[in-house]
């Protein structure tokens, strides 16, 4: 009889901590849900950024690009990302189609060479023209990318966030999960922390100067990454950025690629 | 600047006309006017005697490309000119000037239209570009064959639902450089100012060119069609009234079918080209495939290492004018991902059939933000005289170049 009891008392204490899990689960979704549905419509963007890469060191190097964005209607997002400097990149230009579950699509356009080249779909662990951040930390976030877990509240710099840990989907993705801080008056992501595959703390990235752009979507317009393992660190400082200015598919097909200036 | 490079006056004179009249209406409405390029200085050096006592150990040489870009009409409307020129301390015909690109593009909803000089780019695989023909070789250059002299052409693009359909009139004909006497790497014995044609049209023969390319999912593809002048000289000896042996490029009128594949297969891209080739000797099939795998983030650093294979067979095999008609490739490619941007390449390639060999290597840095240097390496093995590589046997060079950007 006493084993069953225990028996009994084991049933309900795992059921009930599974469905604490299943709680947070599903809050962690809904959360991300919440966070997509907000930043829908906002059609397309572009803005200039300037890139600058930090070794542990503390030199420094500045690389200029063009990003170009338009919203997919259920699918992730295409992209345009064409290289001013340094001189000898000037006119590399990175084509990025973003799906939620199927593979990214890439190509490379090299002015030398004239040639568009493909980029393998593993690549989005790979470092993103030398910085820290990541093919995958530039691509759009999609809800079906992760799973999610909930974790608690906690106050950044006077902002109630909920912190959430996303778990990649993809195997091929470079992180075994990463934590997220958003904010819980307008669903901005604050900051994120990368765990990589061994789950060891690799990078922080931290969003801010947000803009209320059109007074109906927020963009940072400075996002900060540091890679805790290297030591090395990586800024994008974001100007002229706008949205639902009538960009089009044809902005994003691979002739727009060969002529990227 | 020789007298083979240069563009047939009248083309020149209606082109220029066109650009000048297009100019004074970019100038009324021009919203962006760029001028950027580049210098170069380069040294190569050879530590086997030459093949012909016209042939030096050490050579020198400068080079420049400025590039000025206009745009218009939202960046609908755009003019690229770039002229490039190297002048060499002792080959005549490496010393030469061409127009890489004098185009203006016109941008429409789901077409394009694009009329003028231009280089245009077919193809997937690394080692040899077989699909590759819009363009003539600028090989005084280099011998990998990868510059690409200015071709004319007015060019059609479609945008559809189902790919890009792009059509091209080439309405005039480059010739190939080569290095002359006192060039290096070269074949020293072809005579450039006896170029013969099948077509009695010549340079003026109008070649017409097709291609549609997509992609689905992880697939890229292209087919592509070519009717016209053979981009690939062949070489037929003859002897001056000197009686000194010469070899006369020979360009055949051609048809060829372009097929063009490239699978990305997790970690890998899986390459293929394959063409067939009509013309009025022998017919043949000929294709080059292989993969290229990546591995991100080595060592636990930013570091990229790609690893490349490849295969190259032609129908024709021991006749075949190419020099790749069944060989095999292997290739690393190094990036440190670092502020610098440095890269390294190895590549190696072994003729099954002559087990000839030849050795890539090239390496090249970033100094400051405009000093670019590269550090290449060449060397050739080749034993048996049929083989097209046995002309460059004794050409294994260092070649150093620093290039400035601005």
């Amino acid at each position: 009889m006493k084993l069953i009891k225990y028996a009994m008392l084991f049933i309900t204490l795992t059921t009930s901590s599974t469905s604490f899990a299943e709680e947070a689960e599903d809050k962690g979704l809904k959360i991300a849900q919440e966070t997509k549905a907000i930043d829908l419509g906002w059609k397309d963007s572009s803005a200039v950024l300037e890139m600058i890469l930090k070794n542990k060191h503390g030199e420094t190097s500045t690389r200029n690009m063009r990003m170009k964005s338009i919203e997919q209607k259920g699918d992730g997002d295409k992209s345009l990302n064409i290289f001013d400097s340094p001189r000898d990149v000037k006119g590399t230009a990175f084509l990025s189609f973003s799906h939620p579950v199927a593979n990214d699509e890439q190509w490379l356009y090299l002015p030398a060479l004239k040639r568009v080249k493909r980029i393998s779909s593993r690549n989005k662990s790979g470092s993103f023209m030398g910085s820290e951040f990541s093919f995958e930390d530039l691509t759009s976030f999609e809800v079906d990318k992760y799973t999610y877990k909930y974790l608690r509240d906690e106050l950044v710099n006077g902002e109630n966030c909920w912190v959430v840990i996303q778990y990649p989907i993809d195997k091929y993705s470079g992180y075994k999960k990463r934590i997220v801080w958003i904010d819980q008056s307008e669903h901005r992501i604050r900051k994120t922390d990368f765990y990589d595959r061994k789950d060891s703390l690799l990078k922080t990235l931290t969003m801010s100067d947000f803009h209320h752009i059109n007074k109906a979507f927020w963009r940072p317009q400075i996002l900060s990454m540091v890679n805790h393992q290297s030591g090395k660190s990586t800024v994008l400082n974001f100007s002229h950025y706008v949205l639902s200015t009538g960009l089009d598919e044809k902005d994003f097909n691979q002739n727009a690629l060969k002529r990227a200036r | 600047m020789t007298k083979k490079t240069q563009h047939p006056t009248m083309f020149c004179l209606l082109a220029g006309h066109f650009f000048i009249s297009l100019f004074w209406l970019s100038t009324v409405q021009a919203n962006e006017l760029e001028v950027r390029g580049n210098f170069e200085i380069q040294g190569r050096f050879f530590y086997e005697d030459a093949l012909t006592k016209s042939q030096h150990d050490q050579q020198l040489s400068v080079a420049a490309a400025p590039e000025f870009f206009w745009s218009w009409n939202n960046d609908n409307d755009s003019l690229e000119f770039v002229p490039s020129a190297r002048a060499d301390q002792y080959d005549s015909e490496r010393t030469h000037f061409d127009i890489r690109e004098f185009s203006w593009v016109h941008v429409g909803h789901d077409w394009e239209t694009r009329i003028g000089i231009r280089r245009e780019f077919w193809g997937v695989t690394e080692f040899q570009h077989l699909v590759d023909i819009i363009n003539q070789s600028d090989s005084v250059e280099d011998v990998d064959n990868e510059d690409k002299l200015g071709q004319p052409m007015l060019n059609l693009s479609l945008v559809k639902v189902w790919g890009i359909i792009d059509i091209y009139l080439l309405p005039y004909f480059r010739e190939r450089t080569f290095a002359g006497n006192e060039g290096r790497p070269g074949i020293p014995f072809v005579n450039t100012n006896n170029v013969l044609y099948e077509s009695k049209d010549k340079e003026k023969h109008l070649d017409l060119a097709l291609r549609w390319s997509h992609t689905i999912n992880d697939l890229d593809f292209a087919l592509s069609w070519f009717e016209g002048t053979s981009r690939d000289p062949n070489l037929i000896p003859s002897f001056t009234n000197q009686g000194l042996f010469q070899l006369n490029p020979y360009y055949a009128q051609i048809k060829q079918l372009g097929i063009e594949l490239q699978a990305s297969l997790e970690s890998s891209l899986l390459k293929l080209e394959v063409i067939h080739n009509e013309n009025s000797q022998q017919d043949y099939w000929a294709l080059q495939g292989g993969f290229e795998f990546s591995q991100y983030g080595i060592l636990e650093s930013n570091a990229d290492l790609g690893w490349l294979v490849e295969f190259a067979w032609d129908e024709r095999g021991k006749d075949s004018r190419s020099n790749f008609q069944n060989d095999l490739f292997f290739g690393n490619r190094l990036a440190l991902n670092d502020i610098q941007s440095t890269e390294v390449l190895f590549g190696l390639s072994y003729d099954l059939d002559f087990s000839s060999t030849s050795v890539l290597l090239e390496a090249s840095r970033r100094f400051g933000d405009n000093i670019k240097v590269s550090l290449d390496a060449r060397f050739f093995e080749s034993k048996e005289i049929q083989d097209p590589l046995y002309f460059f046997r004794r050409d294994d060079h260092i070649q150093l170049t620093a290039q400035y950007y601005y």
